[in-house]
């Protein structure tokens, strides 16, 4: 990078912050260029960590790792005019770095590991048989908030506002307390896609390994709205009692998000089209109409009118003399409609689909797609997240020397990437290089006992 | 297994376990089998696996599927003597792996029907030959302790009354097991999971028998494959060779991924045809598509490929899909985004598979989501949504009681034949399988009228 250009930017940046104070909304999409990502992919962008993740400890000295394991990766880049490169693949870090930092690209997706280098998948295909296959993928989920767009009112679309954004945080809740209690999964990595969801990795090696059945079995397990656009129930709770999960899931994170915030945030039941919605909901034409009418007349009471008429939902529901069979679930099916996780379940059904790199940067937004800590995932703000633009602000009012590893923690990205080694890259390495060692141990011991015979 | 000419007879293999007539087909056995029998029994087994599948299809619960193997496998397989139906039962077991173990779809066919015709034969068998086969099977997990059962009685308790099963008590036997081992029941959400294990109770272990005889399964067919293709097709080039070839294609029926004969539709004539003889599901999918000018992946899938069955050609198709999408997303992202996944259904792009239209079965099956046309609108509209769309078909008030009748009873082909019987004041004997067989038919009846209103 030539002095004289990052100084120009500079200038650029300055035009941005003033645009910035006059119409917020729109700061981001001058924050992004081809230049500045030139100069994120040189000093910023955290290559070491990134392929010691995707090396699973397989870049060690011990015996048993699996050298041509990071080779076998499927890369792949979208550069600036929409030129798609898939397959792309690399020995090391280095190739790795170079790579991106010649290519620029605008987007990185990460496939599966194949069994072998996709790079030159042609040379074995013409063998006839299927060598050329995936066989590892970190389970992945993507929850994308367009497809709530049936249960917001503030935004639609892409758009996303502090009032429709805790719909992601509920669903980081249930899916990773999910992930861990039952199937019990460890190393688990959420992240922001930059602009309207999230994404989550689960790195587990018996994750890893999973087959396309158990994908499917797993998101199915996680999969509670089978309604369509031609249905006006979305969800259905049959049986006698809630499965253990989706109890758990209820009771602990959807039914108090959605009584104290959401009908509140959304005013789902001051607005006769939003609470029609709800009661096309309930199976009992008698008690929806009951209702009706006594929703027809505002009379104004002290206690906000979402809260009020939820609970007189409720009651109504709950009474105990209802005589339509399933009705007793209409309550947990309402907060379910609005509350719980939707996932895009193709995604998570395959080995072999791509998803975007954590520490991308989203061209729309300019956003950098950082990780969120599960654990204090309320406190997340998709507006706060560092921008392409500040950092290069940062960048430029000489926060970082000479590009060093740890200087990297110093920067706004700090707080992301101190997260990222620390609660979710050192203990999976831990973990890796312990099943490293064990199966080595385990194969030796077999080819002795094979020996002795 | 040997095969000897029609003078040989069939030998007695040893009955097996004195508890069940079940078979894991671990090895093929030393028989000699005559060639006649060779072909007849592995007709008659493929009788029961084709019931099957269509039973499957047609959407039964499992007490009907239950009945309905039970019933093809008494008419196809029973035998007089005990001894020669264990015989058939092995003999056209390893025939049909010959015959279904050289295409990845005829595998994928055979495995699953086989591991469906294992689980409901498994079902009747009585509690004693159940742990049994269990016993066979060899499989390292052990019962759940009584300690271990207390401490998470309540979520058992609560997953089997989730999912309408009868509640355990003390005495139920489960197994603790790796949850990857029986994804079927994870995904219905029939068992408690814990920490990565499943709670399987005794009555639920077919469950996990299934995932074992599928993968045994699996990994054989991969073999036979390979000797098939190494030795025996050449060996057996004048005897069972062409036996073994004509059976597969004779029983699967027609998969309509070549578009029918001299009847490609040109764009024109589109809208028309999908009025006159498109299904309820693709002709609610091309509607969407001209109103919103967009499809989500599962709709571009399920009517692309019905459009290319039935013959539109790669460009037309191309350039059908541009005129709707570049309307909402203009014709660059169309170009970049979507075009793509067109080219790559005709077999233009990435592994260059020419792709098979969807049938029933698998239409039936999808999960369409929230924005999601696709599907079988039959099992997946509501009731009101679904009178609606069939009134504006044209379907009569009786015709369409006699169809949502069908929908209740989750019969959603015969619903969908109803439904083309009204349409077209016909009658469709063979039933609907696959929506380009219903536009292949709706088009024949449409063709004679007009020819017999020329005359």
């Amino acid at each position: 990078m030539v002095r004289e250009e990052v100084d120009n930017m500079v200038e650029d940046m300055v035009i941005d912050g003033v645009g910035t104070e006059q119409k917020p909304s729109s700061e981001f999409p001058e924050g992004f260029n081809a230049n500045y990502l030139k100069i994120y992919y040189g000093k910023l962008f955290p290559f070491a960590d990134m392929h010691k993740w995707m090396s699973y400890g397989n870049d060690g000295k011990h015996p048993g790792c699996d050298q041509s394991y990071f080779g076998r990766r499927e890369f792949s880049f979208t550069l600036d005019n929409d030129i798609y490169l898939r397959f792309q693949s690399f020995n090391n870090v280095a190739e790795l770095e170079n790579a991106i930092k010649e290519k620029c690209p605008f987007k990185i997706d990460i496939g599966p590991v194949y069994s072998v280098d996709p790079a030159k998948r042609h040379a074995y295909a013409q063998s006839g048989d299927n060598i050329f296959t995936p066989v590892e993928r970190e389970l992945i989920f993507d929850i994308d908030i367009s497809d709530y767009d049936d249960v917001r009112f503030c935004c639609s679309g892409a758009d996303v506002c502090s009032e429709c954004w805790p719909l992601m945080t509920v669903a980081i809740k249930v899916i990773d307390t999910a992930l861990r209690d039952d199937f019990g999964f460890n190393h688990i990595l959420w992240v922001y896609s930059g602009r309207r969801g999230v994404h989550c990795w689960v790195c587990d090696g018996k994750a890893r390994r999973l087959n396309n059945e158990q994908r499917a079995a797993i998101t199915e397990y996680l999969h509670v709205h089978k309604g369509n656009e031609n249905s006006l129930k979305k969800v259905t709770l049959a049986g006698r009692s809630l499965h253990p999960f989706l109890g758990r899931s209820y009771a602990e994170v959807l039914k108090d998000f959605f009584e104290e915030k959401y009908i509140l945030s959304q005013n789902l039941f001051s607005d006769e089209e939003r609470y029609e919605k709800i009661l096309e909901m309930i199976p009992d034409e008698s008690i929806s109409s009951e209702l009706r009418g006594k929703w027809l007349d505002n009379k104004r009471s002290r206690d906000d009118i979402n809260v009020v008429r939820w609970g007189q939902l409720k009651h109504l529901l709950q009474s105990g003399k209802q005589k339509v069979q399933g009705i007793h679930r209409s309550v947990e099916e309402i907060v379910f409609s609005f509350t719980y996780p939707r996932l895009d379940l193709e995604v998570s059904k395959h080995m072999n689909h791509l998803l975007k790199a954590p520490f991308c940067v989203h061209p729309k937004t300019g956003r950098v797609c950082v990780p969120i800590d599960p654990k204090h995932c309320e406190e997340f703000d998709p507006s706060a997240v560092p921008t392409l633009s500040k950092l290069l602000k940062e960048l430029n009012m000489g926060a970082l020397g000479t590009g060093g590893e740890e200087e990297l923690e110093n920067t706004l990205l700090g707080k992301s990437i101190r997260y990222f080694r620390s609660s979710f890259l050192q203990p999976l390495l831990k973990s890796c290089k312990e099943e490293i060692e064990s199966s080595y141990a385990a194969k030796i011991q077999q080819s002795k006992n094979s020996l002795s015979w | 297994m040997e095969i000897v000419g029609s003078r040989g007879k069939s030998s007695v293999s040893s009955a097996g376990d004195a508890f069940t007539d079940i078979q894991l087909y671990r090895s093929a056995p030393e028989l000699e089998v005559r060639l006649e029998d060779f072909e007849l029994y592995a007709v008659h087994r493929l009788r029961v696996l084709k019931g099957i599948s269509d039973g499957l299809s047609r959407g039964k619960k499992p007490n009907e599927m239950e009945d309905l193997v039970n019933e093809l496998w008494e008419v196809n397989m029973k035998r007089s003597e005990a001894s020669e139906f264990v015989n058939k039962d092995i003999i056209s077991h390893f025939v049909l792996r010959l015959v279904y173990c050289r295409e990845e779809e005829l595998r994928k066919w055979f495995l699953s029907m086989e591991t469906t015709l294992f689980r409901y034969r498994f079902q009747r068998e009585s509690p004693e030959a159940q742990r049994a086969l269990l016993a066979e099977f060899n499989l390292p997990y052990k019962a759940v302790s009584s300690a271990e059962y207390e401490s998470v009685k309540d979520k058992l308790k609560q997953a089997a009354r989730s999912s309408g099963q009868s509640v355990p008590s003390a005495d139920t036997i489960f197994y603790k097991v790796p949850f990857e081992q029986v994804p079927d029941l994870v995904a219905s959400r029939r068992v408690f999971i814990l920490k990565g294990y499943a709670y399987v109770a005794m009555n639920q272990v077919v469950s996990l028998l299934m995932t074992q005889y599928r993968s045994n399964l699996s990994k054989a067919l991969v073999l036979t494959n390979r000797k098939w293709t190494s030795m025996i097709r050449e060996q057996e080039k004048d005897r069972l060779t062409p036996i073994v070839e004509a059976l597969s294609t004779s029983y699967l029926g027609p998969d309509y991924s070549q578009p029918i004969e001299c009847a490609d539709i040109s764009l024109k004539d589109i809208d028309q045809v999908a009025k006159s003889s498109f299904p309820l599901c693709m002709r609610h999918l091309f509607e969407k598509l001209r109103e919103d000018h967009h499809l989500k992946h599962g709709g571009r899938m399920q009517l692309g490929l019905f459009l290319k069955g039935v013959g539109l050609k790669l460009d037309d198709a191309l350039a059908f899909w541009k005129a709707e999408f570049s309307r909402k997303v203009g014709a660059e992202r169309f170009d970049k985004e979507y075009a793509y996944s067109i080219r790559h259904n005709y077999g233009k792009e990435g592994k260059r598979t020419d792709y098979t239209p969807y049938s029933c079965q698998k239409i039936i099956s999808s999960t369409p989501g929230v924005g999601d046309h696709h599907g079988c609108p039959y099992r997946h509209f509501s009731e009101e949504n679904l009178r609606a769309a069939l009134n504006k078909m044209g379907v009569g008030n009786r015709a369409v009681e006699d169809v949502m009748d069908k929908v209740r009873s989750r019969h959603y082909q015969l619903a969908c034949t109803l439904t083309f019987e009204a349409v077209h004041g016909a009658s469709c004997d063979a039933g609907i399988n696959h929506p380009n067989q219903y536009y292949i038919d709706s088009q024949k009846i449409l063709e004679s009228r007009k020819n017999s209103k020329g005359n």
